[in-house]
């Protein structure tokens, strides 16, 4: 590995760990499109930072893109908030408008400079080991490792000292503001951290592959763990391999360094939705077979607890039976009886079957659940009427003391 | 020293867009009171909570806690919102999910720790759930978040709840046990707002009401109004200003 192929990778590996820091919480707030807002709409405050500083390499230009991203949230927000359109469509609304102002103002006021987002915001990988900080003649290293770096620790900075803040505030937003913990105050916290991780990124890496390491990484880990912090640290390695795989791909291949990191992380994320252990595709698949017999042996269970003690319990609860009640294969009926068997609701002896304790039990809580949507649904208007319902419609009278006491 | 009552609400309005969603609701409940809120759909419940603790915006109107504004004793006052306005499949557990009613005390820059480890076991075992301490969110059946939900309440140790819903869609153990629990706390004079679906059981459940739709229609201890009278009132919305 030649040292220039070595910056672009250090340089893409701190990148990709920049965005998939905040990219976390953006995916679990179900915000995954501000980011590819943000890469348009902060054109106008890179015109504006361009006409104050008439310079097209001033840092200050990226200070006013990172602003016009928070801008953007803002106006997405009180767009939503009118509640006249979706938060969706107030982010199609928004960033279009905005984007559209800085092609007015470029046409109206810049037209003899060549300006527009790449020119400020140029993100090729490929140049990332030529362009070097020096300060004093000292070689420092590729810039774009103190670009994307100084972010990545921002946004450390900010996650570490807020996080159980912003895990409340992301959670359940309402408790948090019963908390105290100023919900909106922390949105906008990180929605700053967003906007700058976004428009430093640009400048290193190119706005595409921005909006894949902020989405795709994030979204891979959640898929694959249950505890926030494993998803955090999940995503910016998932972020990390897809950054160094991409580079040995598109070097294999010859192609474009951003556009095959920006495939594998598609790749990576494809590969969790499938084969995640818990919420995969598969995974899914074959629990929802296992939950079709559990929901066919209670029925089953139903079934034996309605003629359960009544005179036609010698024909209706035989195993013979079910084929012909139901509509069951013999095949369907064996897994049925399998499936009943094995959870220890129902016991079998001599073609006749019985309820366990526990088969009981569960034949009145699928009653009860029911049930228990349409009660919640009827119109109580009287307390005669009140006081007339058993507390456990559908159940035996000697069952009613099951949902009073 | 004259007990102040734990919640006051003098004059309260909410508005969404010119549409009054609460109009003019006055309301005391002394301390130790346990009192169900209930009215049909629409009839502003879970508004009156809200606009209560200064989640949304008030039209007009005052609310003091214990004689104080809710600012000044935010620690004595615990939240259970609707189980159903969060998204439970965030990665996370049932003990970290309790643990958050603890982060408003804990302060800025403070992580929790083992004390509040503990605590939060202490709820969860409360409400019976310590054996699902570790259990991801989403794989808890809705009784189950639901008492999560309440031992998340629990650690706050607070003086006045205001809980949304807490039997809605749950299991019978669960009822149980938050209808105990909501006895105990009642015992160490805690002041609890509950918002309830379930007429047939407020008289089993519940010591006081309020009979809400958008104007609070009667409020005090059951025997004064939970009467066939006003029950009919609140449920066929002749007292919505539309209406009048």
């Amino acid at each position: 590995m030649t040292a220039a192929q070595f910056d672009i990778q250090l340089v893409a590996v701190i990148t990709a760990a920049a965005c998939a820091l905040p990219g976390s919480f953006l995916i679990l707030r179900k915000m995954g499109m501000m980011t590819d807002a943000i890469s348009h709409a902060i054109l106008p405050g890179i015109v504006v930072g361009f006409f104050l500083t008439e310079d097209l390499s001033s840092p200050l230009l990226i200070v006013a893109a990172a602003a016009t991203g928070v801008v953007t949230v803002f106006l997405v927000e009180i767009v939503r908030d009118t509640r006249l359109v979706k938060e969706d469509a107030a982010i199609g609304l928004v960033f279009p408008a905005l984007f559209s102002i800085g092609v007015v103002l470029i046409s109206r006021y810049a037209g003899g400079v060549h300006l527009d987002e790449d020119v400020v915001l140029l993100g090729e990988l490929a140049f990332a080991p030529f362009d070097r900080l020096t300060i004093g003649g000292v070689d420092l290293g590729p810039r774009g490792v103190y670009v994307s770096g100084s972010v990545l620790a921002l946004g450390a900075a900010f996650i570490g000292a807020f996080y159980k803040e912003l895990k409340c505030a992301t959670f359940d937003p309402a408790l948090a503001a019963a908390l105290g913990l100023v919900p909106g105050v922390l949105h906008y916290g990180l929605m700053s951290v967003v906007s700058m991780t976004a428009v430093a990124a640009f400048d290193v890496v190119g706005s595409i592959l921005v909006i894949a390491l902020f989405v795709g990484p994030p979204a891979a880990a959640y898929l694959l763990t249950d505890r926030l912090p494993v998803m955090i640290a999940g995503s910016m390695g998932i972020g990390a391999l897809c950054a160094i795989a991409g580079y040995w791909v598109a070097h294999a291949l010859d192609v474009s360094i951003a556009g095959s990191m920006a495939g594998c992380v598609g790749l990576a994320f494809a590969l969790s939705f499938l084969f995640a252990p818990e919420r995969g595709v598969v995974a899914r698949w074959r629990r929802r077979r296992r939950q079709q017999w559990e929901f066919a042996a209670q029925m089953l269970l139903v079934h034996l607890f309605h003629h359960e003690g009544t005179v036609d319990e010698a024909v209706e609860n035989r195993s013979k039976h079910l084929q012909e009640h139901f509509g069951w294969t013999a095949n369907a009926a064996e897994q049925t009886m399998n499936a009943a068997r094995t959870r220890d609701w129902i016991s079998l002896q001599n073609d006749r079957l019985h309820l366990t304790h526990s088969g009981r039990s569960e034949a009145r809580r699928v009653l009860r659940r029911g049930t228990g949507g349409a009660r919640a649904e009827a119109p109580v208007g009287s307390m005669a009427h009140a006081s007339l319902r058993t507390p456990s419609d559908g159940a035996r009278p000697d069952e009613v003391q099951h949902t009073t006491s | 020293m004259t007990a102040q009552p734990a919640l006051t609400v003098r004059d309260l309005t909410v508005a969404y867009r010119e549409q009054p969603v609460l109009w003019d609701i006055d309301l005391t409940v002394p301390e130790g009171t346990l009192m169900a809120v209930v009215g049909p759909n629409g009839a502003g419940k879970t508004t009156l909570i809200k606009a209560v603790l200064g989640l949304i915006d008030a039209a007009a109107g005052e609310v003091r806690m214990f004689g104080q504004a809710y600012d000044e004793v935010r620690d004595r006052v615990g939240y259970v919102p609707q189980r159903g306005s969060v998204d439970w499949d965030f990665p996370t557990s049932a003990l970290d999910v309790v643990m958050m009613g603890l982060y408003g005390r804990l302060g800025w820059f403070r992580r929790p720790g083992e004390r509040e480890r503990e605590r939060a076991r202490r709820a969860l075992d409360r409400v019976g759930m310590l054996a699902f301490a570790d259990r991801q969110i989403s794989q808890l059946s809705g009784g189950q978040q639901q008492r999560v939900f309440l031992a998340r309440a629990l650690v706050q140790e607070a003086d006045l709840y205001f809980m949304d819903e807490p039997l809605q869609g749950v299991d019978a153990t669960t009822e149980r046990t938050v209808i105990e629990l909501l006895r105990e706390l009642q015992q160490d004079g805690t002041t609890m707002l509950v918002v309830h679906h379930d007429l047939q059981t407020i008289e089993e459940y519940f010591d006081a009401v309020m009979l809400l739709n958008v104007r609070c229609v009667a409020a005090g201890r059951l025997e004064e109004v939970f009467t066939e009278d006003n029950i009919q009132r609140t449920y066929r919305g002749k007292t919505a200003p539309q209406e009048e």
